[in-house]
């Protein structure tokens, strides 16, 4: 029967390549796949592009990726939360590059890449700096400015639950992104605290479906980030 | 003069609030909102990061890291709330389904521009979160905000100096010294803070202030 189960969070991250696109799931440490992001620190990659809403905090997880300077480029809405210090330092140093999108804006540019759509109008921006340069359009008298979807070679997210399918459910406001990081990833890791063989999850309620995930890796007790940046944790 | 309490600005812009309404609160002063819900009342709270239903934060030792609202605190999710991904909770914005938003303010000008995610302030690191989408989208924006700032320039203006969220934007102005509505012709007073006058709140706003309607 066909498995999309892996052994080790060190299998999902092994094919991203220096260059590479990557989404990572999360809404600060809400749903943020702390060892799979842990496994790409130890892998080496460099010169990434990530999207995530925001920049990680404390000196794990997102932040530890960014402060090893694997991350060229961020795209996210709000690069600065409580406990974030390492991209402000490095960015205002000019050693990280920031495209800087409205937090809808963000998520339907995934939300459209992974739908094949290249692009969309938003009224979000208009008229702001957000919108400098961009294309713009008048539709019924109501301005929009034209936002390009976004894809990925990887998605790195976090479930609750996985089948060996591939579907997944998600631990309340945990969920923000992935979903539709899912779809927008050409290849999409997820670490479930469980995997459960295909029939276990009810068809019902299943959020991911499985086409969008190509592999499921098991982290049965996920490290959190506010715990780990309260103790002064770094990593590597 | 006696200006409002921020507690008691939050209490007064809650009494605008109709029954049954889906509202968005901002983070700082706007939060305060959900404390003052009127007696016989139910709003249902969204949060944008993916939840409606919110509910206040929970008691010690009962949260979970996973169950945040947009300022990352931890909250609780009432019964009959609902979960969902981000594109379905910027629909819910974009998408006018939402009946109310409530923002902080930097500067908010006669037109009803709105800023209030950057002073762009060369060394800031821009910031801009859910704003410009709530703003877009929304079906009424209410700002909550000091009439002044700390050192006594004033927020209400002719035209924004700092980077704008969004353009004629803002419904309604609730300070500590007055509740103001964006007008056709600018801002229009609605009502005074108990033991303020006019003029006290005139000389506090940089741009004219038509009086109260009959």
């Amino acid at each position: 029967m066909l498995t999309k189960q892996i052994e080790s969070v060190q299998e999902g991250v092994a094919r991203i390549r220096d260059g590479d696109t990557v989404m990572i799931g999360g809404f600060g440490e809400a749903g943020s796949p702390i060892e799979l992001i842990h496994a790409l620190i130890d892998l080496g990659a460099t010169n990434l592009t990530v999207i995530n809403n925001n920049t990680g905090s404390g000196e794990v997880g997102l932040a530890a990726l960014i402060k090893e300077k694997r991350v060229a480029k961020m795209i996210c809405s709000y690069p600065r939360t409580a406990n974030s210090t390492v991209f402000p330092k490095l960015y205002k140093e000019g050693d990280i590059e920031l495209e800087l999108v409205p937090q809808g804006t963000l998520a339907e540019r995934i939300r459209a890449g992974g739908a094949g759509i290249p692009a969309f109008y938003t009224p979000a921006s208009f008229g702001t700096p957000l919108a400098d340069g961009k294309e713009t359009r008048t539709i019924n008298d109501k301005q929009y400015v034209l936002e390009y979807g976004l894809t990925a070679d990887f998605a790195l997210i976090k479930g609750k639950v996985a089948d060996t399918y591939g579907n997944v459910i998600y631990n309340k406001t945990a969920r923000n992104f992935a979903p539709i990081m899912a779809m927008a990833g050409n290849t999409t890791v997820v670490q479930a605290e469980r995997i459960v063989p295909a029939g276990d999850l009810d068809a019902e309620t299943i959020v991911t479906p499985g086409i969008f995930v190509q592999q499921v890796v098991e982290v049965c007790e996920p490290l959190l980030e506010s715990a780990l940046v309260a103790e002064g944790a770094s990593y590597p | 003069m006696s200006a409002l309490s921020r507690d008691d600005m939050a209490k007064r812009l809650a009494q605008d609030i109709p029954s049954g309404s889906y509202v968005n609160l901002g983070i700082g002063i706007p939060e305060l909102v959900a404390k003052y819900v009127p007696e016989g009342r139910e709003f249902i709270y969204h949060t944008e990061n993916g939840l409606l239903g919110m509910g206040p934060a929970p008691k010690e030792g009962e949260g979970d890291p996973e169950l945040i609202n947009a300022g990352k605190k931890q909250v609780t999710a009432l019964q009959g709330a609902a979960y969902f991904h981000h594109a379905d909770s910027f629909a819910m914005i974009r998408g006018g389904h939402l009946d109310l938003c409530v923002l902080g303010a930097l500067q908010v000008s006669k037109e009803g521009d709105l800023a209030n995610w950057s002073t762009g302030a060369p060394d800031a690191i821009p910031a801009v979160g859910g704003a410009m989408d709530l703003v877009a989208g929304v079906k009424s924006i209410y700002v909550l905000t000091q009439h002044t700032t700390k050192n006594g320039e004033p927020k209400l203006v002719e035209s924004c100096t700092y980077p704008l969220t969004g353009v004629g934007v803002v419904n309604r102005i609730y300070t500590d010294l007055a509740v103001i509505d964006v007008t056709d012709e600018g801002f229009r007073l609605v009502e005074l803070s108990p033991g303020v006058d006019f003029e006290y709140v005139q000389e506090r706003t940089d741009a004219p202030l038509l009086p109260m309607k009959d």
